[in-house]
């Protein structure tokens, strides 16, 4: 983090090393092998399929619509991270599990730059757009194909998860974050959460926020006893049990 | 408003009603009072600087009262406009008002106008103005963005601004600034007024009084000087004296019977717990059952409320407090203020001690308490510049863009407006006098389309220059939008207190027969997150247990248990001043003036003086010791807990970057102090590390940048300018649920922006207040200065007794330094071990 990149010489100090990033740790949903990645994406390496969940594309420029300016920069970060982890896994596939777009009018308000950035992003793959709450209609100009739901192996993916056991199912939607406390400190961040049959991926998008895992809306979906979440920090991703979590 | 018996003066400034009035009270204009008095009738700003209880009030209005019984006779609109910081000040001095107006038979209509005056007074106030019009600075801002402004002010002829010296430095004091200006250009003929109490710069306010555009760039200047000087003692005790901590529990008999011995006292504590405490243990003294009472920001306000009451009534015979009752309201019957703990600063001690005893001419009288060693000293010193008369520099600082942002969109929300006459108003407002054209295009930018770079939100603009040159809001909606969000006060995110009114259901505390009872009180938040339910903790004078918290409350139960098992919150902790560090740095620095100090400190000096070295004036004493297997290095800088704080995080990361292993530090008022794996006496002593070096003013460069960049305090300055400027919206009570789509986090926005366009406006506000406010970075630039080539570092083979007092506060304060994913990996070990069976290869 301060290592060699500080310009400031202090003699009789030594530069160290930054530390090596923790290798992302592999969980297993239904028996498929799946690469948690500490962005918030996910890799499936037999099909090499890249997911990502909830980008929420042009949210800024949404609230800008109704009076509150946010940076009209979040498009270009969400795409900007995206970009990075394409040139790490190099995903035959990326799947977008729904509200890929905060709203409807989203793909047409984008800036031309970020339609020239996504356009070179689907060049040589296959792209997937889930339908999604805030984007049920595929975008139109934005390429790739369209789905309700899909099938990868012995997963399902959809953008919100059902009600009830749905072995198999990836989804979105929810956002879940978790808050640990720890020496005194609380933390709080994106997490995946899953019981080992099922899973919801945190959401991607620059300015998305997280709900509790702790909250109602996930007590029907997980059993308990096999619980984790499954947290994003700076350099990897670091698992805990229900008990562990705080809620907000 | 107490006047003083009569050295008898010529009555003929005052006319017949205001003479027969005075004399009919035995009473004589006071010379402040006729000062200001000419000064008004001249046209002239000015500045009553004066102690408390001097009739600064009835000064500041006598010409107002005058010139409506002589000038005007029927009601024409709000002649005098009065503005306080606190809302109930403004009703009080409403109240004052009335006895002189009554019994003088005056035609002056007088009304107040705060956030409790019901709407459909306001709505009157605005058709019927009131011929004095008594009120704060938000409310005073909404009025501006109203387009009703012009008439509503057009008539006023006088501006009456009270505990100016309080206001002026703040956010809230840019605020007022800037809607005065609007007031100026609405009303050329006002003539302000300003009240303060003492200050080290009265030249400031002066400055800040008068548009320089229209003559002297000073206001004139009425002193009231003197009065008796204040009797301040100092406990000292046969107790022992506790290392550290601020219970000041030992001294509690000594209050205790001090409250008795006198008519009515208002003990002062610094921080809530301490206040808690303190009234907690009073009690459990309180054999003879006094009348004791407490008030603190956290309680209930009709619980303030009565307690205000009780005391305005004399029905008290001690009120427990924080800096609740610094400022307000005369009690003119308090004859002793007991003040636990540090004082911290001069302009404080002499406020707090002015609480009692409102008459001029007779002392008031304070009794200082000292919780621990340290503090000894700094009360000595404390008391010594209180002594001397010195005020601390509490200076009015440029004013803040995000205040401005707000501004510029409400007077639009009032009317159309040329932005290069804004700009000449503005900039008529002292704060921002230096503000520049092209920064002030940026504000108005910002107003308009957030003021980005990326030119993308044209369209949605909130406000838009029409043909004929003047900016206007696009629609309704945007004014609509601005009042909701006016003010620049954001507090900490609180939660109330409920007493549940039925046990708590067997088997959980969440169950339905808990809910309802009474609201005790808010605290914050992030107290409420360190406990579990079933942890005890004080509030309100009473231990209660946490039971549950339920959607934005928390519901206690009271608790049988002795002592609670969460010991205290903070909350209002204040950082030593520079004048009273430099003081204490003086005494120590001096062993010949040891003597002084009780035989207690004395022998820790001495023992510290002979184990390591004293702390000598015009050197910064670096001391490295092992203990406990880790390796600490304390300096002491006597600069404040902000201040060392700050410096706390940058030495923290050259340490890293030197491999010392610091895991982590605590920061005191007077010390910081480091500790790691590294053998630091070792590392110095080889030549390996050099401390000249650690605490080179380099670090003020790239090392400040990077940490204040990814800093949470940063984060939490943004956030309060993001909202202040109206980029998001204040969330209020009852909208906290509107779910996860509807709020973006400004810890998001931060990130996105600093990336994107790192010289936002924004974040140059941002960074302004951080480095004014909450890292106090003028003082640890002045002490790296000055410390240059006089490091005296002491290696030594165990702890100094002067490192006691802030090792004691290591496990206290929250974890520093280590990065958040050290502690995730700490916490998530085992389980990702056992994660599912099949974790990580």
């Amino acid at each position: 983090m301060d290592g060699g990149g500080c310009s400031c010489y202090v003699p009789g100090m030594i530069p160290a090393a930054a530390p090596a990033p923790n290798p992302p740790p592999t969980l297993t949903v239904s028996g498929t092998a799946l690469v948690a990645d500490a962005s918030g994406a996910l890799y499936e390496p037999a099909s090499g399929a890249l997911i990502v969940a909830d980008l929420h594309l042009e949210k800024g420029s949404s609230f800008a619509r109704r009076g509150q300016m946010l940076p009209p920069y979040d498009t270009r970060t969400t795409l900007g991270r995206l970009s990075a982890l394409l040139e790490i896994y190099r995903p035959r596939a990326v799947i977008a599990l729904g509200d890929s777009f905060h709203d409807g009018g989203g793909p047409a308000r984008l800036a031309e730059a970020d339609r020239e950035r996504l356009a070179a992003l689907q060049a040589g793959r296959d792209w997937i757009w889930i339908a999604g709450n805030h984007d049920p209609e595929p975008p139109a100009g934005c390429g790739g194909e369209a789905h309700g739901e899909m099938r990868l192996g012995p997963l399902t993916l959809r953008h919100e998860p059902v009600a009830g056991p749905a072995p198999g199912e990836i989804a979105g939607h929810l956002h879940p974050a978790a808050k640990v406390s720890v020496r005194g400190r609380s933390l709080r961040r994106r997490c995946f959460a899953t019981d080992g049959a099922r899973l919801v991926l945190p959401a991607f998008g620059a300015y998305t926020g997280g709900l509790n895992v702790r909250d109602a809306a996930f007590a029907s979906l997980f059993e308990p006893s096999a619980f984790a979440a499954w947290m994003l920090g700076d350099e990897g991703v670091y698992a805990f049990r229900l008990a562990g979590l705080r809620p907000d | 408003m107490t006047l003083a018996p009569p050295p008898p003066t010529d009555l003929s400034p005052l006319p017949d009603r205001f003479q027969a009035w005075f004399a009919a009270r035995g009473w004589t204009p006071r010379p402040h009072q006729l000062a200001l008095l000419d000064h008004a009738r001249a046209g002239r700003d000015a500045l009553l600087i004066a102690p408390t209880g001097a009739g600064k009030t009835l000064a500041g209005f006598l010409p107002s009262l005058i010139d409506l019984t002589e000038a005007r006779g029927e009601s024409v609109g709000i002649h005098t406009l009065y503005v306080s910081p606190l809302k109930a000040l403004a009703v009080d001095v409403a109240r004052n008002l009335e006895r002189p107006v009554a019994e003088m038979g005056l035609p002056v209509r007088i009304e107040g106008r705060t956030g409790d005056t019901p709407a459909a007074r306001r709505q009157r106030q605005k058709r019927q103005p009131p011929d004095m019009l008594l009120t704060t600075p938000e409310q005073l801002a909404l009025l501006i963005g109203d387009p009703g402004a012009g008439r509503l002010f057009e008539t006023v002829r006088r501006v009456v601004l009270d505990e100016l010296h309080a206001l002026a430095p703040t956010k809230r004091g840019d605020q007022l600034a800037l809607a005065l200006a609007r007031v100026r250009a609405l009303a050329p003929e006002a003539v302000f007024v300003g009240l303060s109490a003492t200050v080290k710069a009265p030249d400031e306010l002066r400055r800040w009084l008068v548009d320089p555009r229209r003559g002297a760039p000073l206001s004139e200047l009425v002193r009231i000087s003197g009065g008796a000087a204040p009797d301040i003692a100092i406990h000292d005790t046969d107790e022992r004296l506790p290392w550290a901590g601020h219970s000041a529990r030992h001294a509690m008999g000594a209050i205790y019977e001090a409250i008795r011995a006198h008519r009515t006292t208002l003990v002062f504590a610094n921080t809530r717990a301490q206040a808690e405490m303190a009234f907690q243990e009073l009690w459990l003294l309180n054999e003879d059952s006094l009348p004791i009472a407490l008030h603190h920001g956290s309680l209930d306000v009709g619980q303030r409320r009565k307690v205000e009451a009780a005391m305005g009534e004399g029905r008290l015979r001690a009120v427990v407090c924080t800096s609740t009752l610094d400022l307000g309201i005369d009690w003119g019957d308090v004859d002793l203020v007991v003040q636990v703990g540090s004082p911290k600063g001069s302009s404080r001690l002499l406020q707090r001690v002015g609480r009692a005893n409102h008459r001029l001419e007779e002392p008031s009288k304070a009794l200082i308490v000292p919780a621990n060693r340290f503090e000894v000293i700094e009360c000595e010193a404390a008391r010594a510049a209180a002594l001397d008369g010195q005020q601390d520099a509490d200076t009015v600082k440029p004013g803040s863009l995000d205040v401005l942002a707000q501004h510029v969109l409400g007077v639009a929300c009032g009317g159309p407006f040329d932005e290069d006459a804004l700009f000449a108003e503005v900039t008529s407002a002292a704060p921002y006098a230096a503000l520049t054209r092209s920064e002030f295009a940026d504000v108005v930018a910002f107003a308009a389309t957030g003021g980005y770079a990326l030119r993308s939100y044209e369209r949605f603009a909130k406000i838009r220059r029409t043909k004929d040159g003047l900016w206007r809001i696009a629609n309704p909606d945007v004014a609509q939008r601005w009042r909701m969000n006016v003010g620049t006060i954001i507090e900490a995110t609180t939660l109330k207190v409920r007493l549940a009114r039925v046990r708590r259901a067997p088997g959980g505390a969440t169950g339905p027969a808990g809910y309802g009872g009474r609201i005790l009180g808010e605290i914050e938040e992030y107290f409420v997150e360190t406990m579990t339910p079933g942890d005890t903790f004080m509030f309100g004078g009473e231990i209660l247990r946490y039971d549950a918290l339920i959607e934005n409350e928390v519901y206690v139960s009271r608790s049988s248990s002795e002592a609670p098992k969460v010991p205290t919150y903070v909350g209002g902790r204040m950082p030593l001043t520079t004048d009273v560090a430099a003081r204490v740095r003086e005494m120590m620095g001096d062993p010949a003036r040891w003597g002084a100090l009780p035989a207690q400190v004395r022998e820790w000096l001495r023992l510290q003086a002979e184990r390591s070295s004293a702390p000598l004036r015009d050197e910064l004493l670096v001391e490295t010791f092992p203990k406990a297997g880790k390796h600490f290095i304390v300096a002491y800088t006597f600069e404040g807990r902000l201040a060392n704080q700050t410096l706390g995080m940058l030495l923290t990361r050259r340490l890293e970057r030197a491999r010392a292993h610091p895991l982590g530090f605590v920061a005191g008022d007077y010390a910081l102090a480091i500790w790691g794996l590294s053998d630091l006496s070792a590392l110095i002593g080889a030549g390996r590390l050099s401390l000249d070096a650690l605490f080179d003013q380099d670090m003020l460069g790239d090392d400040l940048e990077a940490w204040m960049a990814e800093s949470a305090l940063m984060k939490r300055t943004f956030r309060n300018c993001a909202i202040i400027a109206g980029l998001i919206e204040r969330r209020f009570p009852g909208q906290e649920k509107t779910g996860r789509q509807v709020t973006v986090s400004t810890d998001l926005i931060y990130d996105v922006l600093r990336r994107h366009e790192p010289d936002h406006i924004l974040l140059r506000a941002a960074r302004a207040d951080a480095a004014r406010g909450l890292i106090d970075l003028e003082r640890v630039a002045e002490m790296l200065a000055r410390v240059r080539a006089h490091l005296r570092h002491v290696p030594l083979d165990r702890i100094s007794p002067l490192a006691v007092p802030i090792l004691l506060e290591v496990g206290r304060e929250p974890v520093y330094g280590a990065a958040q994913d050290a502690l995730l990996r700490e916490a998530a070990e085992d389980l990702v071990a056992e994660a599912m069976g099949d974790a990580a290869p």
